[in-house]
């Protein structure tokens, strides 16, 4: 197998690897793809870039066979194949690595890696999937230990067992979707390694993100795609973050405007206290154990730290999805510790969470009616028997012009992207101003321009008096947005700073359980 | 709306896979008849002048629409909210079971009285049989649709119960005496079609309008889209779960209220003989929706009261009856693909 890509590497500078020609593919209403031509080389690194929607997915969809093109070829060395499944696509060497990684959590990363493999005896020679694991993940520097269960590895390790599913499965073409998504920064720059490592070995891969910064960093060549069409393709060396924003979007960007922080008024009384509250980690969630925190007034508190350490818990304690095993809520001074969930969101509190598409949305029912859901109360009429939809409509295009981003009222919300689904909670949750803000991963999935709006509208909310605990794994934004910083690790408030005293570095090590009792200074 | 231009297309689809379903159905029980030694075509003649074909037919598959068209409402409504209630039967029964309380023991009150307070006890009946899974549902501790298709073998039980022990008429041991007039449901058209029809039809159109209009119907429909989220966005669903589960249970004992009302006059032992899982099966064909499960009972009724002429008229076992519903079903569930469909 290693041979092989060695040898397509001295060609791959003539002939592309994979060549999309002319692909395109519609859905009810939207052109997903238009036309698309693309080519792909071994032995470097495509990132593939644009705003949500632009159709980055869709056209990745269509080549790793989920979806059926309804014009266009692929070719795979100049010769036209025919994709129909995920199964075909893996046979001609094309692999990916999905957002949400997919392994089975009871099983080894031995197991899982096997039961990927294409040439799977019946009876497994155990000694020879180790052997063949370890001889990969060395060479790549992707070192595993086989016999470890996946659910006690972190998801960086995780996704380095994706990597190596691929790799043994004879994958000439990688596809990575958001790979740094759920990465800390460390452990994103180990990535970027072991992708130059394949990349050297003639690996061709393709690159999903929405970070400039990732983008400018470790690809080779770059394409944008702006509504379902290639709206450019440049090598590195010809690109500039401000470049590609250009063609991403058609006039250039307005940053995001954050007014010099004035210092917190901690005389006002605390928004949210939680006193030294536990909770149970049910199933494979991590419990609470003794958190303290408050949340003031026109403040933002950043929670940092590697997902599973008790961010969800956090959320869904003070929303009053769990319970309190120990401690107290108190929201404005009045203890609401266990109270309902409809208490604390007619109190005030919204909430965006880390998952739209799980915890927000319902799938069969139009974006309009998923955006009265949180307010059923206050737009049913005649005591219940009928909902006033025009005051939802005029709530939501008032917030959306307060906002500066918009959503299609009358699709069903199982046919919007990943973008435009949190789009459509965000916009939700901001519509009845409310005074306790908790957004999980706040921009994840949005594209540059729809995270500046989301960022900027969490920003006017602070400036009007509202309390925000953020939870992000994206380092540059909590160190841009906070006021104040925690840092979750193991369920446990492991640092507590001003952005201003420290750095990402020291952060980052107190997420990943590094040096605790030195950082641990306030 | 965009959504609306497709869906002409699409109801036409549907329209014209589920009458291709049916003969095809109907093709299979023909060949079944030819083994029988039966002639298909007489045979199926003879099913449709006994039920559309004559005023007195169709009165007779109106009246067997009746209980089939309320139990099927009492499946839709919490499927509505995900929860599936097989347990149709046996609410159907304990509803049954208390309004013949109500029937034998108010005997003296007038009919405006007794019937209301029947079709109360009815419902009370059914929702309390349905409170038993729909809470140990809303605690987390079972899963209904176990807990509804247990009950099911329950409910008979202890109908058979109160007839043996306390209720049977001096000559009978298997029934009740029969209730007096005051507390039977009324008759129309001199036919044997009773005011349950009229139960059906309302609930049939409130059920429709709760959920099309109401803040009720908007939550459960949220809870049966995705618990979680309905849950995050602080719709009560433990609360949900209960109420709902219980509002099936009554639907159910109304039917059974109505059935021993306005059907037998009397409590009969294993009077039902499957109309809740009947319901059931014309619920999950027609989609819970509301036009639909009025046009399936609709034709479940017909296949059931041509089947019982059959048995009469063309010496055919009762069982024959069951293999053509049977055949329907598998028909349906298996859905053959008609026309091909756009997988998005």
């Amino acid at each position: 197998m290693m041979s092989t890509s060695k040898s397509n590497d001295s060609q791959s500078a003539k002939e592309p690897l994979i060549t999309l020609r002319g692909i395109t593919k519609s859905f009810p209403g939207v052109i997903a793809n238009d036309h698309v031509d693309l080519d792909i080389y071994g032995g470097e690194v495509h990132a593939l870039l644009g705003e949500n929607g632009a159709g980055k997915s869709v056209l990745m969809k269509i080549l790793y066979g989920f979806y059926h093109a309804d014009a266009g070829q692929i070719l795979l060395n100049g010769s036209p194949i025919s994709i129909q499944s995920p199964h075909d696509a893996r046979n001609v060497g094309i692999g990916m690595v999905f957002q949400d990684l997919n392994l089975i959590p009871v099983f080894s990363i031995a197991e899982n890696i096997a039961l990927f493999l294409p040439d799977l005896k019946t009876v497994l020679n155990q000694k020879e999937i180790d052997r063949r694991i370890i001889e990969i993940s060395e060479r790549y520097n992707l070192k595993v230990d086989p016999h470890t269960l996946v659910s006690q590895i972190s998801i960086g390790e995780q996704q380095k067992v994706e990597i190596l599913k691929l790799l043994l499965s004879d994958a000439r073409l990688l596809i990575l979707d958001e790979p740094t998504r759920v990465l800390a920064p460390h452990e994103v720059e180990a990535l970027f390694g072991v992708l130059d490592n394949l990349r050297r070995d003639g690996y061709a891969i393709i690159l999903i993100t929405h970070k400039m910064k990732e983008v400018l960093e470790c690809s080779d060549r770059i394409s944008v795609l702006r509504s379902g069409r290639v709206a450019g393709t440049m090598l590195r060396a010809g690109a500039s973050e401000d470049k590609l924003v250009a063609l991403m979007f058609e006039k250039a960007l307005a940053g995001l405007e954050i007014n010099p922080k004035d210092g917190t008024d901690k005389a006002l009384e605390p928004l949210l206290e939680l006193r030294d509250v536990e909770t149970h980690g049910e199933g494979i969630g991590t419990g609470l154990k003794g958190i303290g925190l408050k949340i003031y007034p026109g403040e933002i508190v950043g929670v940092a730290g590697v997902s599973g350490n008790g961010q969800k818990e956090l959320c869904d304690v003070v929303l009053g999805m769990e319970l309190c095993t120990k401690g107290q809520k108190l929201l404005y001074g009045k203890d609401l510790t266990n109270h309902s969930i409809q208490t604390m969101r007619k109190n005030g509190v919204a909430f965006i969470p880390e998952n739209p598409l799980s915890m927000a949305s319902v799938p069969f029912m139009t974006v309009l009616e998923n955006m009265a859901l949180t307010n059923t109360w206050r737009y049913a009429r005649q005591g219940g028997f009928s909902m006033d939809w025009k005051a939802v409509k005029a709530d939501v295009e008032e917030t959306e012009k307060r906002l500066g981003f918009d959503v299609t009222l009358y699709a069903l919300a199982k046919s919007l992207s990943g973008g435009n689904l949190q789009r459509m909670v965000i916009l939700r949750e901001m519509i009845h101003t409310p005074r306790l803000i908790i957004a999980s991963y706040l921009t994840r999935g949005l594209d540059v321009k729809s995270a500046i709006a989301a960022r900027q509208a969490l920003v006017q909310a602070r400036e009007s008096g509202v309390g925000i605990m953020l939870i992000s794994e994206d380092l540059d934004e909590l160190f841009t947005l906070s006021d104040r910083l925690i840092v979750l690790y193991n369920g446990k408030i492991v640092g507590e700073f001003k952005p201003e005293e420290t750095d990402i570095y020291e952060v980052g090590h107190l997420m990943t359980g590094h040096e605790v009792q030195h950082a641990a200074k306030s | 709306m965009p959504q609306r231009a497709d869906t002409y297309p699409k109801m036409l689809n549907d329209v014209v896979r589920y009458v291709l379903l049916f003969l095809l159905a109907f093709l299979l029980f023909g060949l079944i008849l030819l083994i029988f030694g039966k002639d298909p075509i007489q045979s199926y003649k003879d099913i449709f002048t006994s039920t559309l074909g004559s005023t007195y037919g169709f009165s007779e598959v109106i009246v067997a629409m009746i209980p089939m068209l309320i139990t099927a409402l009492a499946v839709a409504l919490p499927w509505r909210v995900g929860l599936i209630n097989i347990g149709g039967e046996g609410q159907l029964y304990i509803g049954a079971a208390f309004a013949t309380w109500g029937a034998l023991t108010f005997q003296n009150l007038p009919a405006w009285i007794l019937l209301p307070l029947m079709m109360l006890l009815g419902m009370l009946g059914g929702a309390l049989w349905a409170f038993i899974p729909g809470y140990l549902k809303a605690i987390g501790l079972v899963n209904e649709t176990i807990i509804t298709l247990l009950l099911n073998s329950v409910a008979p039980l202890i109908v058979g119960f109160l007839i043996f022990g306390f209720w049977h008429s001096p000559m009978d041991t298997i029934k009740t005496a029969n209730f007096v007039p005051a507390a039977l449901l009324p008759n129309f058209f001199d036919t044997r079609i009773h005011l349950g029809l009229v139960f059906g039809l309302v609930l049939l159109a409130l059920f429709w309008f709760v959920m099309k209009y109401t803040r009720w119907g908007l939550e459960m429909r949220a809870i049966g889209g995705n618990p979680q989220a309905a849950r995050r966005s602080g719709i009560p669903l433990k609360g949900y779960l209960i109420i709902v589960m219980c509002i099936g249970g009554a639907i159910a004992g109304l039917a059974g209220m109505a059935q021993v009302s306005g059907f037998y006059g009397v409590l009969l032992l294993n009077f039902s003989m499957g109309l809740g899982y009947m319901g059931f099966l014309i619920s999950w064909l027609a989609g819970g929706q509301p036009l639909g499960i009025l046009l399936m009972s609709f034709v479940i009724a017909i296949i059931i009261t041509g089947g019982n002429l059959l048995q009469l008229t063309r010496d055919l076992p009762y069982a024959a009856i069951n293999i053509l519903l049977a055949i329907t079903l598998f028909a349906v569930l298996a859905r053959p693909i008609v026309f091909e469909r756009e997988k998005a």
